[in-house]
């Protein structure tokens, strides 16, 4: 690994100044479980990491029913998926959030680094877009917001400018009859880059049997990750059957624009949008019936 | 497994490694005597540190230790190279073996994808702080259980199923089988670390 400075950022101010001044040549540190991984092959080059764990803005995690989560960027997985009330109130993040490399992994590896690291295979996005996850980005100009949907730009690029860090991604308040789900193919049984992963939010009626609103996120078929709107709007109004997730899924697959590698052939990447569409569409509805 | 490689750190009597180092042993003796009033100037001005090494404290296994670092210097690197503390191995670059799992405040860590400047003022925590006179229940455990081959992924795997059984004393096969999901074994010996860890879970291993 070449040689860097290292400096804990004491507060947001202090992280915009020092990345302003040093532009692509600061690293931003949260967990390190890609960065360091970047430097060591030579992947990413920095002359400055900065260390932004200290900081406590970025370190918050504040939820209420009424008004739903502000997430620090540098939260790590575990306390995602070890706080019930954010599992039962987040699936899809939680999901995602476990299944981010071992748990040693997920001791250090933050939900925020998942996003700015912006692979097209994340799992963590697909899951924060169908939960309408929304960027907060602090830079020199001030602060501003993204939606997740429109964060990543390519392949490891992202909305954010010179100067900017990600602060935090704020949540809705999770509404009744709502449930989501992340789920993804790899040929393994862990510790994989998804092949394809989806996340999908549904919102049902009271009685359960109509579908008032529905949010689909497809992960590594694009550049980016995708949302599917088409797919999403024709579930709205229908009833949760498997017959109407099918069809979500044919939708989904006319948008997924894969590529073909060593983890699998482009056609068979569009096929398993429509089954992973299906099935995570299916077990956020369950999820959502048990949400009253 | 000699219980000489599960001694406590600092290790009693020949070790390779300090051999292998010779003189090195007496500059950190001069350096150590200087790192107190260092530490404190570093505290009242927290300053970009540049690239060049220098002292810091790691909390390691209950003792502190005080270790020249760079920047760039991993946790695993000052552990093994500087603390003689080897049972943590370099398998992987991105973290995926499992090899090199430590557990830092009470969290099982890749030390090798965590920066040692990053764990100043932790708790550390090594596989050879499992071992000694008196080895720890999983150590017994995979001893009975014969749940190594070669032995290479085997630290790691101790550690990592020390942490979670701390987490999850009452934990079942299943249990064990997904919340181990963070180590690899080349040669293949899952069943038997299973089978280390329920023992373990079901008390049937005390030294």
């Amino acid at each position: 690994m070449k040689d860097f400075e290292y400096h804990p950022a004491a507060t947001v101010d202090e992280a915009v100044s020092l990345l302003s001044a040093h532009g692509e040549r600061a690293r931003i540190l949260a967990g390190g479980t890609d960065l360091l991984v970047q430097l060591r092959e030579g992947m990413r080059e920095a002359d400055l990491v900065l260390d932004v764990k200290k900081i406590s803005e970025l370190a918050r995690l504040d939820y209420a029913p009424a008004t739903g989560l502000t997430l620090g960027s540098t939260t790590p997985c575990y306390q995602i998926y070890n706080d019930k009330t954010l599992t039962a109130a987040y699936s899809a993040l939680a999901d995602a959030a476990h299944i981010i490399g071992g748990w040693q992994i997920q001791s250090r590896a933050s939900i925020g680094g998942n996003l700015c690291n912006s692979s097209p295979a994340a799992d963590s996005i697909p899951a924060l877009i169908c939960l309408g996850a929304i960027a907060h980005i602090a830079g020199p100009d001030g602060r501003r917001q993204v939606p997740v949907s429109e964060f990543c730009t390519g392949p490891g690029k992202n909305a954010l400018k010179r100067g900017e860090l990600l602060v935090a991604l704020q949540f809705p308040a999770s509404a009744k009859h709502s449930g989501s789900h992340y789920r993804r193919f790899i040929p393994r049984n862990e510790m994989d880059i998804a092949v394809v992963g989806v996340g999908s939010w549904v919102r049902l009626n009271a009685a359960g049997d109509k579908i008032e609103e529905a949010r689909i996120a497809l992960g590594a078929v694009a550049p980016t990750p995708l949302l599917a709107t088409e797919a999403a709007a024709s579930l709205v109004g229908k009833a949760p059957t498997e017959a109407n997730f099918t069809a979500a899924g044919e939708l989904a697959r006319k948008i997924a624009k894969p590529i073909s590698d060593m983890r699998g052939p482009a056609e068979y990447r569009v096929h398993l949008v429509g089954v992973l569409v299906q099935r995570t569409l299916a077990e956020a509805v369950t999820r959502a019936k048990k949400n009253v | 497994m000699k219980d000489q490689d599960l001694a406590p750190w600092p290790q009693a009597g020949f070790d390779r490694r300090a051999f292998l180092k010779g003189s090195s042993a007496a500059a950190a003796a001069t350096t150590l005597a200087t790192h107190a009033t260092q530490a404190q100037a570093q505290a009242a001005a927290p300053e970009i540190v540049g690239r060049q090494s220098r002292l810091v404290e790691l909390k390691v296994n209950g003792k502190t230790a005080s270790v020249r670092v760079e920047p760039r210097s991993t946790l695993l690197d000052v552990l093994r190279y500087q603390l003689q503390l080897t049972g943590a191995k370099p398998v992987s670059i991105d973290g995926s073996s499992g090899a090199s799992t430590v557990i830092v405040d009470g969290k099982p860590i890749a030390a090798n994808t965590t920066l040692a400047l990053d764990c100043v003022g932790k708790s550390i925590q090594t596989v050879e702080s499992l071992g000694g006179e008196k080895p720890d229940a999983v150590v017994s455990a995979f001893v009975h259980a014969d749940a190594m081959q070669c032995g290479f992924c085997t630290p790691g795997f101790v550690v990592a199923v020390r942490a979670f059984l701390d987490k999850n004393p009452g934990a079942t096969e299943e249990q064990i089988r997904s919340g181990l999901n963070g180590n690899l074994c080349r040669c293949g010996t899952y069943a038997n670390v299973v089978m280390a860890a329920l023992e373990v879970v079901k008390g049937g291993s005390r030294g």
